[in-house]
């Protein structure tokens, strides 16, 4: 039998390998790109399993809200991703450090 | 919902309605006459803090609307009201450095007007859910306004940079408000605040969703060790956006903090003060003293932006309404202050070059010594030399910080601000001391020296009438 518990551990489990993607990762932006959906995902996953156990709506329809928002900022950050590869010809963490001090 | 619901999110209504008149009547204005959409979007302005005054005159109960999504307060409106005369101010600045940067596009006013309607969205929000739209709708219209010179590789590497972390904090704010929800039930900051009060919900569910919750907060804020992403947008971005950013959505990061931590998360107030303390005494400490080390004076600003977040978590913290007061108070004089001193930025810059250096400071005051004079106002009053407002704004926080019994914090305060007024005071001595690199007389029009006379002199003119404000703000609490 499936509990709150086994949901929750499911988000939080997604969640810490979303954040740890975000600061491990040293090669590619996209993965970036990646490891932030998949933290929203997480968080989806955590309000779903709120909203079913407690029986009340709101989580869920919170839920909607997250994806459309998820929709727009992956759109946003690809557009970014692009300017950013048409001004350097490279997408690698590594070499997006032109700013420092 | 009813039409009288309708009524209290006017403004809000108002500014979408404009933000999309202007996004098309953008297109069929011809490149020499875009002075057009800049003259809408500042009326939109004007009109919209018309519809608010209006809303403040009415009796000043607090209402909810839309299913307690929404919530009118003075608050609200004293914020809403502050938000439009500061992007009005930043408009006209703008408009200045657009045009000689050729960035001069309808995409601007757009961009600005959606991030107001997210500024707005977020001081009137009453549930976790408007709170995450507006704080949403803000920060990607942000995140496009950076990259607004596509062809500039430090605008769109700071562009990046700002859209991973910003991206991080609304996840980690997001699985924050998620454990809330879990532990409370509901998405409605009134209804947590009830609960919790009545000792609801599970202590470590709630103990992991207010650190999420507290770390988001500090992530928009830009208070240590949450602050990477400042200096970098501030360097990268296009002058004109780094005076935005550094302006309006300050007030909207005030309204975060208030609306989760006090209207809903009151209860936690032991938890989350403590959390606070700590954010505010590292901003204090690294902010004002890696400024010190800085040569751009945009850097050098990100990080005074750090340390003045610093200062003001020091209201926040206190969690009294007077606490509350002291940190809209800062706040909102913080806006004013660091819109003036980037504009004197943007005045200097010519000729497709930032005027970034601190060397472009040198001799100000031989070529233009009024604007000199203005300038080294506003760096007094950052620096919280007496008489000017930014020095009644340090001493009411650290007032507020003391009554909470932070006598340590306080003096570390005093102790940081202190160190502070080293660097402006640099930027005074290369205005007023060292021969300039190049003798003529730095031109402006005739609107942009307007604004820029009329904000050095409220920084003058608000800290010898410190009152009047400080009352604004004392009454949004009550």
């Amino acid at each position: 039998m499936l509990t709150l518990a086994h949901f929750l551990t499911l988000g939080a489990v997604l969640f810490a390998i979303s954040v740890a993607g975000i600061f491990i990762n040293r090669k590619n932006v996209l993965i970036l790109l990646m490891c932030i959906e998949l933290m929203l995902l997480a968080v989806n996953i955590n309000f779903v399993a709120f909203s079913r156990f407690l029986d009340v709506m709101d989580g869920q329809v919170f839920v909607f809200f997250i994806l459309t928002v998820a929709a727009a900022e992956a759109a946003i950050g690809l557009a970014i991703l692009i300017v950013l590869f048409r001004n350097r010809r490279s997408i690698n963490v590594e070499d997006i450090a032109d700013l420092k001090g | 919902m009813t039409i009288s619901e309708l009524q209290l999110a006017l403004p809000e209504i108002f500014v979408l309605t404009m933000a999309c008149v202007i996004l098309l009547a953008d297109l069929f204005i011809a490149e020499e006459r875009r002075g057009l959409t800049h003259t809408l979007a500042v009326g939109t302005l004007i009109f919209a803090a018309i519809l608010t005054g209006r809303l403040m005159m009415a009796p000043g109960e607090v209402v909810h609307a839309f299913a307690d999504t929404f919530v009118r307060d003075r608050f609200g409106d004293v914020l809403k009201v502050f938000s439009y005369i500061i992007l009005a101010g930043v408009y006209v600045y703008a408009k200045y450095y657009l045009r000689q940067f050729k960035l001069f596009k309808g995409e601007f006013y757009t961009l600005t007007l959606f991030a107001l309607i997210g500024v707005m969205v977020m001081i009137s929000a009453s549930s976790m859910l408007t709170l995450y739209l507006g704080l949403e709708l803000l920060a990607l219209s942000t995140y496009a306004l950076i990259a607004l010179n596509r062809d500039s590789l430090p605008g769109s590497e700071a562009a990046m940079k700002y859209f991973i972390l910003g991206s991080l904090a609304s996840g980690m704010l997001l699985y924050g408000m998620s454990l809330i929800f879990g532990a409370t039930g509901s998405l409605q900051l009134g209804e947590i605040s009830a609960s919790l009060g009545s000792g609801i919900g599970d202590d470590m569910l709630l103990t992991f969703g207010l650190v999420f919750v507290v770390i988001g907060i500090a992530f928009k804020l830009g208070a240590v060790p949450f602050h990477m992403w400042v200096p970098d947008v501030y360097h990268g971005a296009p002058l004109a956006i780094t005076l935005f950013i550094a302006s309006v959505p300050k007030l909207a990061g005030l309204a975060l903090a208030i609306r989760l931590l006090d209207n809903g998360l009151i209860g936690l107030h032991d938890d989350w003060q403590a959390m606070l303390a700590v954010l505010a005494a590292l901003s204090l400490i690294i902010g004002n003293v890696v400024a010190i080390a800085q040569t751009n004076i945009k850097r050098m600003l990100a990080y005074s932006t750090i340390a003045h977040m610093g200062f003001m978590l020091l209201g926040i913290l206190a969690g009294t309404p007077e606490g509350y007061a002291a940190a809209m108070f800062y706040t909102i004089v913080y806006a004013i202050m660091s819109a003036g001193a980037f504009a004197v930025i943007i005045m200097l810059s010519h000729n497709g070059v930032e005027a970034d250096q601190l060397d472009h400071f040198k001799g100000l005051a031989r070529r233009n010594p009024w604007h000199a004079f203005l300038m080294m106002m506003i760096l007094f009053s950052l620096a919280g030399i007496p008489v000017f407002v930014g020095f009644f704004a340090k001493w009411q926080v650290i007032a507020a910080a003391l009554s909470a019994g932070f006598t340590g914090l306080a003096v570390l305060a005093v102790i940081t601000a202190v160190i502070g007024a080293f660097y402006y005071l640099r930027v005074v001595k290369l205005m007023y001391f060292d021969e300039p690199d190049v003798p003529e007389r730095v031109p402006a029009p005739v609107d942009f020296r307007a604004v820029l006379t009329v904000n050095g002199v409220a920084v003058l003119g608000l800290g010898i009438f410190s009152g009047g404000l400080i009352s604004l703000c004392v009454s949004a609490f009550v």
